[in-house]
C-alpha cells in the first residue's frame, strides 16, 4: 500500500470532530449548563449533564427541571446530525418533541444519545434517548428534524 | 390570576415575570452569552426551556391559592415548532391553557423578540395532573 497519508484520508470516517468544535467555545448555552460531550460515531453523538441544584423544577423534590433535558437531547441531535453531515455546516431545528417518560433521580447525572437516522437534501431526522445511569430504562424519548442548509461557498 | 413562582431553573436562565397577556403570566429571557449556541443564535434547548416554563407558570396560574403545582403537574410530552432563528437578544413568551381536564392539562405556549405575531417557536405541553388523594 503506497501513498499511506492519501489511505488515511480515505478511511477517516468524517470530517467531524466534535470534542475539536467545543474547544474552540469557552462561552455559550453548552458550556453554561456544563453540558460535557461522551462520545460519537458516525451518525450518533452522546452528551452528558452532571446533576446541579440549579437546574431543578423543584428545590423540595430536586428532580431536575425539563428544560435542560430538552437542551441536552438538541445539543446531542444537532451533533449527530453535523456527525451525518461529515462537518460543522449550517442547519435550524425544525422540531423536536420530547416524551418524559420518568423523573430522572436527584443527584444523578443525565446521559442523552441521539442517531440521525436519515438524511435528505433538505431534512435530517433524528431519534434520541436520555437515561440517568441504565440505557435499558430511559427517562427521555427525543424525535426531532434539522433544516440542512447549504453553506454560501 | 393568581401568583406564580417560577422553577429554580427560570433564575438559572434569567428567565422573570414581565406583566401579564390575555390572563396568563408573560415571562421574559434576557438576552445572555449563556444562551447561545455554536452558530451564534439562541439555543433551541434554550428556547424550549423557555416555552415549557411559560406554560408551566399559565397552568400554575389557574391554581387556588396553597396548592403545590409541582407536586400537582407533572410534563408529559412537549412538541415545539422552531419558525424562526433565535436572534441574540430578548426573547418573550407567554402560555394559553387549552384545557384542565380531571387527568390531563394542555397547554399552547408561543415565544417571539419583536412582534408577538412573529412568533420565533411555539410548543404544545401536555401534563398529568395528580390528584392530592393519589400522592
Amino acid at each position: 500500500m503506497g501513498a499511506t497519508g492519501l489511505t488515511y484520508a480515505i478511511l477517516m470516517p468524517s470530517g467531524f470532530d466534535p470534542a475539536e468544535l467545543l474547544a474552540q467555545h469557552k462561552t455559550g448555552h453548552i458550556v453554561a449548563l456544563g453540558l460535557r460531550f461522551v462520545a460519537s460515531g458516525d451518525a450518533w453523538c452522546e452528551f452528558a449533564i452532571d446533576y446541579d441544584r440549579r437546574l431543578v423544577s423543584d428545590a423540595n423534590s430536586g428532580i431536575l427541571a425539563s428544560g435542560p433535558i430538552v437542551s441536552l437531547m438538541d445539543t446531542a441531535a444537532g451533533f449527530a446530525v453535523w456527525a451525518k453531515r461529515g462537518g460543522f455546516k449550517t442547519q435550524a431545528t425544525l422540531d423536536l418533541r420530547l416524551d418524559y417518560l420518568r423523573p430522572s433521580r436527584p443527584g444523578h447525572a443525565v446521559t442523552g444519545r441521539a442517531e440521525c437516522y436519515r438524511l435528505t437534501r433538505r431534512i435530517a431526522f433524528v431519534r434520541g434517548l436520555a437515561h440517568d445511569g441504565n440505557p435499558d430504562d430511559p427517562i427521555a424519548h427525543l424525535t426531532a428534524t434539522y433544516m440542512v442548509l447549504k453553506d454560501e461557498a | 390570576m393568581s401568583d406564580v413562582a417560577l422553577l429554580p431553573y427560570a433564575d438559572f436562565l434569567g428567565i422573570r415575570i414581565e406583566g401579564e397577556r390575555d390572563g396568563a403570566p408573560l415571562l421574559v429571557m434576557p438576552f445572555s452569552e449563556g444562551l447561545l449556541n455554536l452558530q451564534g443564535g439562541i439555543h433551541g434547548g434554550a428556547i424550549s426551556g423557555l416555552l415549557e416554563i411559560a406554560a408551566t407558570a399559565a397552568i400554575d396560574a389557574t391554581l387556588e391559592e396553597g396548592e403545590d403545582p409541582r407536586s400537582l403537574f407533572k410534563p408529559i410530552t412537549v412538541t415545539v415548532d422552531f419558525m424562526r432563528p433565535g436572534l441574540p437578544k430578548d426573547v418573550y413568551a407567554c402560555g394559553q391553557v387549552v384545557r384542565v381536564g380531571g387527568r390531563i392539562a394542555n397547554v399552547a405556549v408561543s415565544a417571539w423578540q419583536d412582534d408577538p405575531d412573529r412568533a420565533i417557536a411555539a410548543a404544545r405541553m401536555n401534563l398529568a395532573i395528580t390528584p392530592p388523594t393519589e400522592k
